[in-house]
């Protein structure tokens, strides 16, 4: 194989591993739109909590990956729970904008709450992993990159399952759908939307603990960038659609890795937002969505 | 012509000379601390920022948050004038003001079709496309920043804040402005009324563009460098906090959240996690509590000075 | 020639046909109803004509001008002015602001002498206010004119409606729904505006509306639609007594 092809084959299962991160948060991003609207700009630092309750378990309580992780995703769908309650459900009938402003001042609090309390230090995840790395054929594929996409198809398919097949899955479609027939129809729109916001974290807090594991470091405003690259996945396959927001953030890694590839690193966060814009402009409901005009 | 000269306008204008003068005086006999001075400049900065981004957000209703983009552009583009071609400082912002605004006139073009949380979202991107783009131009130092003389003062700072409010409460109070507030109002039924609702949007975006670019022409001829990072989400952010503080829609307001949220940072400038921690709570409880700001849509204003029979006044009954 | 001519207007959401092969005319000062079933695509006519939806097949002559690909805003400049069947004022706004809101395309001022606050601003808003009050006071409204229009009371808010876009100085004053909610006292009451608005501006009414008694009132023509097709025109009496109307109109009674 010829070392342009190598490089572009290594590119690809880079951006694989971030796009399977970018897809985990991007899923609660979309599902938090879907039932309320709501671009939760805070939903990135849920994911950094994440990191730092799996930084946690793993130092201070010396557990393994696996039972840090489902800890990680507890604590912060609890989080979510919470935020959603104090800030937002006060507000779901106020305009719009109140509450954008509203999810820009919990980020704000994350952020800097979170500096308060664990220092800006950055931290250095333990090797939780083996240090094992795959040469398949020229292509180095780390151990890291193996658990990081199988623990995000995991987590998908489960997510799907949940949102398919169960109870509380259907009452989230039904909500999402039309919230006041939902709630006529006996659903408890509350706790459906709190449902939301749980299993949102909690996939957001399982991609900061990846993120920990993949990258070793975290600190207390490692959830902005990668947030806004999440929600710029959302929107591009389509916000409120789940499938949509799996595709956008595996193509969202795939581009990044390539730009990164071609050497124009600094440039990457620039491609994000323009493809954003792009898609945007051209349709703004994104790759899956349709679109939908007021009624006059 | 006699409007200009009612008592109402008369004590704003001698509000506004004393306030001058006084700071004037204070600079002049040397009884100014740096600090003091240095706010005084930021205070003047953030009021024509959160002024004109309220001229989009507040006046027509569309949700940019972008705004520190505007302000880049101006500032190195009025830093370029300065330090590359060694042009006056006028020109310089000047320069810096009409490049952001065909900036915006250019981005609003596509984006104001977009309504809502999808505006958001693409001026926010945009804004970090313009500070990355200047991270990554070695013309205007990169990264490490780009270095400035210090040629404004406060006498250029006031003033130019003045005359900028005085424009834009001009716009806002006239038949134009008013057709930016009805498609903040209702975008349908100003569509069915006769106005262009796509053009008044760009006017406004482009004129909030002008703005924020004086504003960053002022900020780069102030503080002797400035840098990329300077003018990330963040500070748009800070600048959106500011018109929320003082109430979307209220000039007025504007100048207060600016005024009540550069003192803060000041007073906090030891603490700047806890800066930012208090602006968080502070600006939820605010959307919770009292979603409208301090002063909602109205302005402040000195009508009880006016003569009785006051149109305010009679609208009270 | 007429005011406005719609020929074989149709449009299609998706699979369905929302209007199909419409055939309107309307002359000067000419009061025109609209009338049909719930569903009947009467509104979707409206959003057609006033170019809030492209259509899809089909022409709209007004005036001598053709109104295709034309934004709502300018057609509301060649002279078609519209009220909305769910009231859709500026509703945080002054009375008074709602109508100079609708001078506004007739505003003789610009932009440089707002700013720079030339005397053509002075002598513009003068003349703005002067008509808008003039406006206000044809509607009673002009002691409520410094009055938020939300907190009127419906009946003044359908009038303010009206008013506002009468402001835009229009041709041809489209109304939907202009009695929905109301008594019949008030009713009976916007029948007479209706006519007198007529008289006084010397324009043409089209008026979308669900109570018979309105419309066959005040109209001179009708216009019946079903399933977005015309399935009756003529007089009030003659619409009262065709069978197809009775039976689109199944179960109500035509009076």
């Amino acid at each position: 194989m010829g070392s342009v092809t190598l490089q572009f084959l290594q590119q690809i299962v880079n951006g694989l591993s971030l796009g399977s991160i970018y897809a985990l948060i991007a899923l609660g991003y979309t599902m938090v739109y879907g039932i309320i609207k709501l671009i939760n700009f805070a939903h990135g630092d849920i994911m950094m909590v994440g990191a730092y309750v799996g930084w946690f378990a793993t130092t201070t309580l010396h557990l393994s990956f696996l039972p840090a992780l489902v800890l990680a995703m507890m604590a912060s769908a609890i989080l979510g729970v919470l935020i959603e309650r104090i800030a937002y459900k006060p507000l779901r009938n106020v305009i719009r904008i109140a509450s954008l402003i509203t999810a820009i001042g919990v980020s704000l609090f994350l952020e800097y709450g979170g500096m308060l309390l664990v220092t800006p230090q950055v931290r250095t995840y333990p090797p939780v992993f083996p240090d094992t790395i795959y040469n398949i054929g020229g292509i180095i594929v780390k151990y890291g990159d193996i658990v990081m996409i199988v623990t995000s198809i995991i987590l998908m398919v489960l997510l799907h399952v949940i949102v398919q097949y169960t109870k509380i899955g259907k009452a989230m479609r039904a909500v999402s759908f039309d919230t006041e027939a939902a709630l006529l129809m006996g659903i408890n729109v509350n706790n459906t939307i709190s449902a939301t916001f749980a299993i949102g974290s909690g996939l957001a807090a399982a991609a900061g603990v990846l993120m920990g594991v993949y990258f070793n470091t975290i600190d207390p405003l490692m959830g902005i960038i990668p947030g806004l690259k999440a929600f710029v996945a959302a929107v591009l396959g389509g916000i409120g659609i789940i499938p949509g927001a799996m595709v956008g953030g595996v193509f969202l890694g795939l581009t990044e890795s390539l730009v990164s590839g071609l050497g124009w690193s600094t440039w990457r966060d620039a491609v994000a937002f323009l493809i954003l814009i792009l898609v945007l402009i051209v349709k703004p409901s994104g790759l899956f969505g349709k679109n939908i005009r007021e009624k006059v | 012509m006699g409007k200009w000269m009612n008592r109402q306008s008369l004590v704003t204008i001698l509000g506004v000379l004393l306030i001058y003068g006084i700071v004037q005086g204070s600079i002049f006999m040397d009884v100014m601390p740096p600090f003091v001075a240095l706010t005084l400049i930021q205070i003047c900065i953030y009021v024509i920022l959160s002024s004109s981004l309220n001229l989009i957000n507040g006046i027509t209703g569309q949700f940019s948050i972008g705004h520190a983009g505007f302000m880049a552009i101006g500032g190195y583009f009025a830093a370029i004038v300065i330090v590359k071609f060694h042009g006056p400082l006028v020109l310089a912002l000047l320069v810096g003001a009409i490049v952001s605004a065909v900036a915006g006139f250019l981005i609003g073009l596509p984006t104001l079709r977009l309504n809502g949380d999808y505006l958001a979202i693409a001026t926010l991107g945009l804004g970090e496309i313009v500070r990355i783009i200047f991270l990554n131009t070695e013309y205007v130092g990169g990264a490490s920043g780009f270095s400035v003389p210090k040629t404004i003062n406060w006498t250029w700072a006031f003033g130019l804040t003045v005359l900028s409010i005085l424009v834009m409460r001009n716009f806002i109070n006239s038949t134009h402005g008013r057709a930016c507030i009805s498609v903040r109002e209702n975008e349908i039924a100003a569509d069915a009324m006769g106005i262009n609702t796509t053009k008044y949007k760009i006017i406004a975006f482009t004129l909030g563009a002008f703005f924020a670019g004086l504003a960053g022409g002022i900020y780069a001829n102030y503080m002797y460098i400035i840098q990329p990072m300077t003018f990330s989400f963040l500070k748009s952010f800070d600048i959106l906090v500011m018109v929320v503080l003082g109430g979307l829609g209220s000039l007025t307001g504007s100048i207060v959240g600016a005024i009540v949220m550069t003192v803060a940072s000041a007073a906090l400038a030891g603490l700047p996690e806890w800066r930012l921690v208090i602006t968080a709570v502070l600006l939820v409880a605010m959307m919770i509590f009292r979603p409208t700001g301090l002063l909602g849509t109205k302005e402040f204003s000195l009508s009880f000075l006016g003569k009785k029979g006051d149109k305010n006044a009679a609208s009270k009954n | 020639m007429p005011l406005l001519k719609i020929e074989n207007l149709s449009k299609s959401f998706g699979g369905l046909k929302a209007v199909s092969n419409l055939n309107i005319e309307i002359n000067d000062k000419e009061l025109i109803g609209l009338i049909g079933p719930n569903g009947a695509g009467k509104t979707t006519v409206f959003n057609l004509l006033t170019g809030v939806y492209d259509k899809s097949e089909g022409n709209i002559t007004f005036g001598d001008k053709n109104l295709s690909g034309l934004k709502p805003y300018q057609v509301t400049h060649r002279g078609m002015a519209r009220t909305f069947q769910n009231i859709r004022l500026f509703s945080d706004l002054s009375v008074i602001d709602n109508v100079k809101i609708a001078y506004h395309q007739r505003t003789s001022y610009s932009m440089a002498s707002a700013i720079f606050r030339l005397p053509g601003y002075y002598s513009g808003e003068a003349e703005m206010e002067r008509k808008a009050l003039e406006l206000l006071k044809i509607f009673h409204l002009e002691d409520k004119a410094q009055e938020t229009a939300k907190n009127l009371p419906y009946g003044e808010q359908r009038r303010l409606e009206i008013a506002r876009a009468l402001a835009t100085e229009p041709k041809l004053l489209l109304l939907d729904e202009p009695a929905a909610g109301m008594n019949p006292q008030e009713t009976q009451d916007l029948m007479n505006l209706i006519r007198w608005i007529r008289e006084q501006f010397k324009l043409a009414i089209l008026l979308i509306e669900h109570d018979m008694s309105l419309v066959m009132g005040v109209c001179e023509r009708i216009y019946v639609l079903d399933y977005g097709m015309i399935i009756a025109q003529g007089a009030p009496d003659e619409i009262k007594s065709n069978p197809k109307v009775i039976e689109a109109y199944l179960g109500e009674e035509v009076v």
